[in-house]
């Protein structure tokens, strides 16, 4: 292979993400073999419904290690990413909306329901091509990046970092919000995009197409990890943790500082969209609450509570977080945003390292206690 | 209700009381019943010629009679001939008093009494009948109104009758209503010179005559008409321009009641406070508590509530600062997101102990109403009271900032804060009672807020991106950037309004707000100095 491809080869050498890929891969198919091989109703037994659920678990760690990117290993503490991760939503919920056809409650062959409902004439300029999935699938990356350069080349540009820099993307995704739920935007305002089929042909509401939904999720989280792990150990990713730590100081050693944010922060706003498109078939709806500030903030919790700057944590944080959400909104709904808000404060003055900082330091325990051992023996 | 009403209704009840004299009333009290009488039996076009004869006895208490008449609820007793009028009349059995001594008689079986009947051309002759009795009101507001409510309702003999008072009227304002209405009138037949009359009148009723005018067939009335008109529209751009300005104003008010507290702990002090927004929300809370403790006197629960708002929010932010925000000191991202986590669980408090609905905060009579500048222009008294007390809190902050010991020495820790502390200040003091200060702030704005929005708890969410963007654009640490931020980003957010939609003009602010940062991307005014590098 050619040296272009080594970056993307090299963290595969690495222990860390071995395991992280050999979990990850054991994870799936397990899960996988129990949804097929097991009768239902047995114990054993994973339903469809926990499969979609571990799917959207797994969309949202995608999402958790496009953040810890941008915060972990640029110091850019982003809070606007849901916004990203809603436009690939969406431009995989206007896909899906094509696909549905004159299957409509209103049976319009061209225009969604929602469109024939406002009494719209035609498709808006920019419905056009959503029916080609290779069309949409692009969209998913170029939208979200393009939002991301476009904001990012503004604002590294002008030296915006630091609390003002999340500020700034609050705002963005706050406005973004007030935008989508707007009828005369065309992207179903309100009640967003919904009531989907199918998916380049396969049912979307069959088992097997919801299995393989969570596969495609599991492998985009490999591959996204990947490709974190490949940029964070590249030169690149050593200039990006430099902007991190001393950014005036980078500068004046002559790096393009802004440059290196730059790359940085689209290529992770595309793989927020990557996680948000996944996301939206396993849901079945995109709506403009993605958008909300709150839940471009909760996403930057799951990363503080795995470890920020460790990507794997990120994972954790994810599942963790999301995994006791669904438990408290099922047994009591009242006493989640109490645990959230807990969760923000603990993790914050407690565990500033996260749970990836307690292995680190367990490990680095044990390997002290080896090392001295071995002094001992010798 | 205006001042101006509440002292005329005052001095109207007292000339009532002192009244015209009673031996005069007792003699008229039998042509008055008899007129009623056959008011009551007359048939449809006899009622008008009494209608008019009983509105010219001069009769206090025509008045009330003929709004009785109005509302069908004049009747006669069939076995006694009195007159009475029906002062509720649901039921079998109606509530009844006496028409013209006004003693309440009791309840009555509706069988016994003969009742009027009334069509709608009968009740629009009766308004028209009341306006001209309302003309001789001792209140020139009174007065004024009773003329605006003639507008564009003017017949022949009601301009004769309006010609006559006109001669009579003292008062400017009433002068200038009353010509209105009979220019009305005129141009109507046609008359040009009724234009010039007319041309500086804001009136919607005098501009709908014009345009009429304008459009009509008469080309000569039609051009001085068009001519008016343009005069007004101009004259009409101009309070359209104020009453923006005083919209902006008022908003950027409350952006800048909202984003002053922010300006202290965010600005001064460096520290995020993502639960400012929630500090807001209990200085609106506390105001409905107070408003719960002291029923029926929401005047002086408001007031009380000022000093209670800013206890109550200022502990809560110094038990912020205590619990968690000192320990992250130098760690602005993790005191944004710890501070992100307190909101949320102030938030829930509020729904779980209180209520996930909205309160009503009952706004004092004091505050309500508005104030007419002119036909086209009136501002909201409760709007002026918090722009006045936005800038009340402003300068006192400045006063602090700038005049006390505490401001010199809290400016001294955010300079140089070893320094400061080799010099002898506390700085772990000043920062409680800064922390405290911009917290109890907050709470004030919330007191101001519970008079404009609904008190919910999503009330400070709603603020707390808006409070930001108002700092940053101002410019960090610095007060009177805050100041000229909110007030101008509320004036560009109403400007845009109109022709772009709320939502939508909201949008185009944080993006003119963004693009702003590009350009100066410490605000508006940047602190200047060594003390500004980081």
């Amino acid at each position: 292979m050619t040296s272009s491809n080594m970056w993307l080869l090299r963290p595969l050498q690495e222990r860390s993400t071995q395991i992280f890929l050999g979990l990850l891969t054991a994870a799936v198919v397990v899960v996988t073999i129990l949804h097929l091989a097991t009768p239902e109703g047995s114990a054993l037994h994973v339903s469809a419904y926990t499969v979609t659920l571990l799917g959207k678990y797994l969309c949202y760690a995608l999402l958790a290690v496009a953040v810890d990117l941008v915060w972990g290993y640029l110091g850019i503490l982003s809070l606007g990413h849901g916004a990203f991760f809603a436009l690939g939503g969406y431009a995989m919920g206007m896909y899906l909306m094509r696909q549905i056809g004159d299957r409509g409650v209103y049976g319009d062959p061209i225009l969604p329901d929602f469109m024939v409902f406002l009494n719209w004439q035609e498709l808006p300029w920019y419905w056009h091509g959503f029916d080609m999935a290779w069309f949409a699938f692009a969209m998913v990356l170029l939208v979200p990046g393009a939002l991301a350069f476009v904001f990012g080349f503004l604002a590294f540009r002008s030296r915006v970092t630091g609390v003002y820099l999340s500020i700034i993307t609050q705002a963005l995704t706050f406005a973004l919000m007030l935008a989508f739920f707007r009828n005369e935007m065309g992207f179903g305002g309100n009640n967003g995009l919904t009531d989907f089929k199918d998916i380049l042909g396969f049912d979307l509401r069959s088992d097997g197409t919801r299995l393989g939904l969570f596969i495609a999720t599991g492998i985009a989280l490999a591959v996204g990890y990947v490709v974190c792990r490949g940029i964070v150990t590249s030169k690149l990713g050593r200039v990006s943790v430099a902007c991190r730590d001393a950014e005036a100081r980078t500068r004046f050693l002559g790096y393009r500082v802004e440059r290196v944010q730059l790359f940085v922060f689209v290529v992770s706003a595309m793989l927020a969209g990557v996680a948000g498109a996944l996301y939206v078939p396993q849901v079945g709806i995109i709506n403009p609450s993605e958008f909300s500030p709150l839940f471009s903030i909760e996403i930057v919790v799951w990363v503080a509570l795995g470890g920020r700057a460790t990507l794997y944590g990120a994972v954790i944080g994810a599942v963790l977080v999301n995994y006791a959400k669904t438990v408290f909104t099922g047994v009591m709904p009242d006493a989640w945003l109490f645990a959230l808000g807990a969760l923000f404060v603990l993790v914050t003055v407690f565990l500033p390292k996260g749970i990836a900082g307690l292995l680190q330091k367990r490990r680095k325990a044990t390997d002290d206690d080896g090392a001295n051992a071995q002094e001992v023996a010798a | 209700m205006s001042i101006y009403r509440l002292l005329a209704r005052i001095v109207l009840a007292a000339c009532l009381a002192l009244g015209p004299m009673l031996a005069t009333a007792q003699v008229q009290d039998d042509t008055a019943r008899d007129l009623l009488k056959q008011l009551v039996e007359a048939n449809q076009a006899e009622k008008l010629g009494l209608l008019k004869e009983i509105s010219e006895t001069g009769d206090e208490r025509a008045r009330g009679w003929l709004e009785a008449f109005r509302g069908g609820k004049l009747a006669v007793v069939e076995d006694t001939g009195n007159v009475v009028i029906v002062l509720n009349n649901r039921g079998r059995d109606w509530e009844i008093a006496d028409a013209l001594s006004g003693d309440n008689l009791g309840e009555m079986s509706r069988r016994d009494l003969e009742t009027v009947r009334v069509n709608n051309a009968m009740r629009a002759q009766v308004d028209g009948i009341l306006s001209v009795i309302d003309l001789t009101v001792t209140d020139p507001q009174g007065r004024l109104d009773a003329a605006r409510n003639l507008l564009g309702d003017v017949d022949a003999t009601l301009a004769e009758q309006l010609e006559a008072r006109l001669a009579e009227e003292e008062n400017a304002d009433v002068r200038a209503m009353l010509a209105n209405a009979i220019a009305i009138h005129r141009l109507e037949q046609g008359d040009a010179e009724a234009i010039d009359v007319l041309s500086g009148s804001l009136n919607p009723t005098a501009r709908a005559a014009l345009n009429t005018a304008a459009n009509g067939d008469d080309p000569a009335l039609a051009a001085a008409a068009s001519k008016a008109l343009a005069s007004i529209e101009q004259k009409l751009k101009i309070n359209h321009a104020a009453e923006t300005l005083y919209f902006g104003l008022s908003l950027g008010s409350v952006l800048v009641l909202a984003a002053i507290g922010l300006a202290i702990t965010f600005g001064v002090m460096g520290v995020i406070n993502m639960a400012h927004g929630e500090l807001i929300m209990l200085g609106a809370y506390t105001t409905w508590g107070m408003q719960q403790m002291l029923p029926g006197q929401p005047g002086l629960a408001l007031v009380l509530s000022i000093p209670a708002g800013f206890l109550v929010a200022a502990l809560a932010g110094i038990a912020i600062e205590r619990s968690v925000i000192q320990f992250l000191k130098g760690r602005p991202l993790e005191t944004l997101l710890a501070t992100f986590g307190i909101s949320l669980i102030l938030q829930q408090l509020v729904r779980t102990v209180i209520s996930p609905l909205n309160r009503t905060v009952v706004t004092p009579e004091w505050m309500s109403g508005s104030i007419m500048i002119n036909e086209a222009l009136s501002l909201t008294l409760n709007r002026l009271y918090v722009i006045g007390f936005a800038l009340v809190v402003f300068a006192g902050l400045m006063l602090i900032m700038r005049r006390t010991r505490l401001g010199l020495e809290v400016r001294a820790v955010t300079q140089n804060r070893a320094m400061a502390r080799s010099m002898g200040i506390k700085a772990t003091r000043v920062d409680i009672l800064t922390f405290g200060l911009g917290s109890g702030v907050a709470g004030l704005a919330g007191v101001a807020l519970s008079q404009i929005t609904n008190v919910g708890p999503n009330l400070g969410q709603n603020y707390i991106i808006d409070s930001f963007m108002v700092v940053v654009f101002g410019g960090v640490g610095n007060l009177w950037g805050t100041l000229v931020a909110g007030l101008s980003l509320g004036t560009i957010n109403q400007i845009l309004e109109p022709w772009a939609g709320a939502v939508l003009a909201k949008i185009m602010v944080l993006v003119l707000i963004i693009l702003f940062i590009q350009k100066r991307p410490k605000g508006l005014f940047p602190q200047k100095g060594r003390a500004a590098e980081n």
